[in-house]
């Protein structure tokens, strides 16, 4: 609770920071709020406090959620440095951030429909604009534009899900509901179940879940690097913890309902995002299709269990979200001013940079799941809750499809080790050499000791 | 001692990688050699029986069931001694060849130690696979870094070739996890029985899981696509770790976690499995007949030798496992010496091509001397150390079935053929203009060579102490077959 409370003053604080000529110092500000943030939360553990009538509730899972948030913030806040430097209106910028990361924090601990609702569209509004926030760039512009019609689409099946819902249950609390549903499973008004699935389309959109992934690439591709990391990190942790709270704590004793639906979700997610992957030359596209791909893997944890899934998900967008924030900032050291990355870009990186390389290989390996690395367990978690619940299926499934990952994942690796290059070499930067260091040693950490994440949601 | 002997490698791996040391393969060769005397230590306590030793255990990931839970028994010293003993060699073997990025290159090989040393001790069925796993990165990077043309495309086929059978076997492991009662657990034993206790039908589909994993890595015909060419594009010393160390993995793999772990499926399908890889063997010593580049040659017939070792252990009589056993260390050192007198070649005549070559014995007479004693190793004759493991796996084969056992004997004089064919195309003849400035063996090169000798001849002359070593390990391993034959199951 703190911690949202923080994040929202630090907002406010940057939009009034231009007037009162604080520019300077904004960013440092930021990094001490965000800090004191991931401390609050830690504080907090183990507690578990509702807020505002009930709406929010703060309990492990939520705290561990906004915890992570915070911390991948931060992180993120030091790879986007250039962002915020090389262009104007830094204080507009990182107000919108941090309204994403408020958003983000709400979608992680509603108790509330309606705020469900209002955490989606703070995230997402905020979004729009930054994704169009280098407005020179047609691309920028597309992008925004683009998410901006798909989202207000999928929000309208979310709005009309949710008022279905309240017709059926006659509540907005998450709880109330729940409750209702595992009183009378059988005489539910049949609209209940249209509005079940109404939402599971509205949030399938937000996690980019196909067949409802189409905005993705797009505007993964034409927004901002920096942009596009805080889309595939936070945004999609948040949006993975508002699936998980509403289908698994709201809707877990109507489960056939959904369950079905999902399973093919899931399946599709699997195999569309990872075939479509290996022919993508833009690396942007690249790590949007395989974006949507660790989706389906996560889907598949919820499809097995979606009661026991909370610490295998989390584990697993834990170590997704640092290992692609790798990615991203080694891309966006090596972007300058093109609009286009290809894997051609990567020709020769270990000879030329050796640290920047190992940053990309451990992340990519960790991505493709390849022990010891926190992908790896992250993946093994999700194939032994499929196989403990009898989806031998879906976990043969699952393992095809790690292999396509490996295939389109080396190739960058072999472009980095392989393939000679003629670019001269850029500079180092000391700092986000610093950074790259710093991830590597999380990444490692993580998958060596991957209990001390594990226990927090359980 | 266990525990010393997986992380010190990894250690001064990890050294290379931050100090870069611009000696590197010194440190990498001294670190190698304390790795040796350590392995030496841990045979001299090493009580003959079929226990565990060394045996450390301590949890690890808690929440899944994971311990790092590491021992030692006579299966496994056998193949953690041939580790340090061959891989002082492939350093030192390497010291004429300047590597750019050296403390990387001896790093990786070091760590490529670890995680065999730690495959052969496991005793924790997601830790083994852990090691497994592992030690498929420093290879590849070996052999992507500073392998030969076209290695992007070829070392990845290996690596996703490698990956995939190994996923299945992760997955059979997973399973095999929640069919162990109570708080599930991935201890060997507990693994060991419910595999057991599984109907014949799962116990089946387990076999093929397991058995495809171990095939590919070996590999076994018709897994066998990805490995003439991954051997012959990788540089030598990373062509010796796959050959001479990284497939007995896969028989290692195959005694160790599919022999005990499912009796009922092995029963139903190891008639199978054991003509697939007598199929193998004649099918590949063909093609080694036909190959004109010597690399690849020696590539083929590996995969000839490793068909028989697989074919022999699948008999799972004891002297068929114990011929798997004492031909796999004797198959490690004869494949380093001939891939290290490939390298000899190559570095004097820029040639892989056996055409090209010729004449060499008039020039280099003690290179073709030890050409022949390796060779003779190889096409297993008396008193080499190549006899002593055929002979037990035919002997076993032939009682097993007389027919397979007379097609696998042809292994023996197609192996001949070829290399004599070999020895014939290089060695003898006339000198060429290829061959003319070719030099003898350099004292370094002989450092190198003259212990490959050395063991060879030992070995077959007297390899009851290695026997020894295995063979209460492999009577236990092999006591559930017994067992069910007693019991009329």
């Amino acid at each position: 609770m703190n911690a949202l409370l923080v994040i929202c003053g630090l907002g406010v604080f940057s939009l009034i920071a231009e007037i009162l000529n604080f520019k300077k110092w904004l960013i440092t500000i930021v990094f001490l709020g965000l800090f004191a943030a991931v401390v609050l939360v830690a504080l907090e553990f183990g507690t578990s406090t509702s807020r505002f009538s009930e709406m929010l509730l703060f309990d492990n899972f939520s705290l561990a959620f906004v915890g992570l948030i915070s911390v991948i913030t931060l992180l993120w806040f030091w790879m986007a440095d250039d962002y915020f430097r090389l262009h104007p209106h830094i204080t507009d910028r990182t107000a919108m951030v941090l309204f994403t990361v408020v958003g983000a924090m709400i979608m992680s601990s509603f108790n509330n429909m309606a705020m469900l609702f209002l955490g989606i569209e703070i995230l997402s509004i905020s979004l729009y604009v930054l994704a169009g926030s280098h407005k020179e760039s047609l691309f920028s512009t597309e992008a925004a534009f683009k998410y901006f019609l798909m989202g207000s689409f999928a929000t309208g099946f979310l709005l009309m899900g949710i008022a279905l819902t309240y017709g059926a249950t006659g509540s907005f609390q998450v709880t109330k509901i729940a409750a209702k549903l595992a009183g009378h499973g059988s005489d539910l008004p049949y609209f209940f179940y249209a509005g079940v699935l109404l939402m599971l389309a509205g949030l399938a959109f937000k996690i980019s879940a196909v067949p409802f992934h189409f905005w993705a690439p797009d505007v993964y591709e034409g927004s901002p690097t920096a942009i596009t990391a805080l889309m595939s990190t936070v945004v999609k942790i948040a949006a993975i913890a508002a699936f998980y709270r509403i289908f698994s704590m709201c809707f877990s004793s109507v489960h056939s309902t959904w369950a079905g639906a999902l399973q093919v979700i899931a399946v599709l997610t699997l195999v569309v995002a990872n075939v479509t992957a290996v022919n993508q030359n833009s690396v942007k596209r690249m790590l949007a299709y395989s974006s949507v791909g660790h989706v389906g893997y996560i889907l598949i944890a919820f499809v097995s269990n979606d009661g026991a899934a909370a610490g295998t998900i989390f584990y697993y967008l834990a170590a997704y979200a640092i290992a692609s924030l790798a990615a991203f900032t080694i891309l966006s050291s090596l972007e300058k001013n093109q609009q286009l990355i290809t894997v051609e870009n990567f020709n020769g990186l270990f000879r030329k940079k050796p640290l920047m390389a190992l940053g990309m290989t451990i992340a990519l390996l960790s991505l493709a799941g390849i022990p010891p690395l926190p992908g790896f367990f992250g993946k093994y978690m999700v194939f032994a809750l499929a196989i403990e619940n009898g989806y031998i299926g879906l976990v043969i499934l699952a393992v095809i499809t790690s292999l396509i990952g490996v295939y389109y994942y080396f190739r960058i690796l072999i472009a980095m080790y392989f393939k000679e290059s003629h670019e001269e070499e850029g500079i180092d930067s000391p700092s986000v050499n610093l950074l790259i260091f710093l991830l590597i040693v999380m990444t490692i950490g993580l998958g060596i000791f991957p209990d001390s994440l594990l226990n927090l949601v359980q | 001692m266990t525990v010393f002997l997986i992380f010190f490698p990894l250690f001064v791996s990890l050294v290379l990688f931050v100090l870069r040391p611009a000696n590197a393969k010194v440190w990498a060769l001294a670190g190698s050699l304390v790795e040796l005397i350590g392995s030496l230590v841990v045979v001299a306590s090493f009580v003959t029986n079929h226990d565990y030793q060394f045996v450390v255990n301590v949890p690890w990931v808690t929440s899944l069931g994971l311990h790092f839970a590491v021992g030692i028994d006579g299966i496994s010293l056998l193949l953690v001694l041939l580790t340090t003993v061959l891989v002082p060699l492939i350093i030192l073997s390497s010291f004429k060849t300047e590597y750019h990025k050296p403390a990387t290159f001896y790093g990786l090989i070091l760590m490529m130690q670890m995680a065999l040393i730690g495959v052969f001790t496991s005793l924790d069925g997601l830790l083994f696979y852990l090691f497994w796993e592992v030690a498929l990165i420093p290879i590849y990077f070996i052999c992507l870094i500073w392998g030969g043309e076209d290695r992007g495309r070829i070392t990845l086929k290996f690596f996703i070739y490698t990956l995939a059978g190994s996923l299945f076997m992760l997955v059979a492991l997973v399973y095999l996890y929640y069919q162990t009662p109570g708080l599930h657990t991935f201890e060997i034993q507990a693994l060991y029985q419910a595999g057991r206790d599984l109907p014949p039908a799962q116990q089946s589909i387990l076999f093929w899981a397991l058995f495809v994993a171990f095939a590919i890595k070996m590999p076994v015909f018709p897994f066998h696509t990805w490995q003439p060419d991954t051997y012959t594009v990788a540089p030598t010393p990373g062509t010796m770790l796959l050959s001479g160390i990284m497939l007995k993995m896969g028989i290692y793999g195959m005694i160790r976690w599919l022999l005990p772990v499912v009796p009922l499926g092995v029963k139903e399908w190891g008639l199978t499995a054991v003509i697939i890889s007598v199929i193998g063997i004649v099918y590949a010593s063909c093609i080694a007949i036909i190959q004109k580049d010597f690399k690849r040659l020696i590539a083929y017939s590996s995969i000839a030798h490793v068909g028989l070792i697989a074919a022999g252990a699948l008999t799972l009589s004891p002297i068929g496992v114990q011929g798997a056993m004492i031909q796999m260390l004797s198959h490690g050192i004869i494949v380093f010496g001939l891939f290290y007198i490939i390298e000899i070649i190559f570095e004097r005549t820029q040639t892989h091509r056996l055409a090209n070559l010729g004449g060499i014995r008039n020039v280099a007479p003690i290179l073709a001397t030890v050409f022949v004693i390796v060779m003779l190793g190889s096409v297993a004759l008396p008193l080499t150390s190549g006899f002593v493991g055929e002979f037990l796996l035919i002997n076993s084969l032939f009682h097993y079935q007389p027919l397979l056992g007379a097609i696998a004997g042809l292994t023996i004089i197609l192996g001949a053929v070829y290399m004599l064919k070999t020895f014939q195309k290089t060695m003898s003849g006339e000198v060429n203009n290829t061959t003319m400035d070719f030099g003898d063996l350099t004292n370094h090169e002989k450092l190198v060579l003259y212990p490959v000798i050395v063991l060879i001849v030992l070995i077959g002359v007297y390899p009851t102490p290695l026997l020894n070593i295995s063979a209460s390990a492999v009577a236990n391993l092999l006591n559930i077959y017994s067992n069910f034959s007693a019991t009329g199951q």
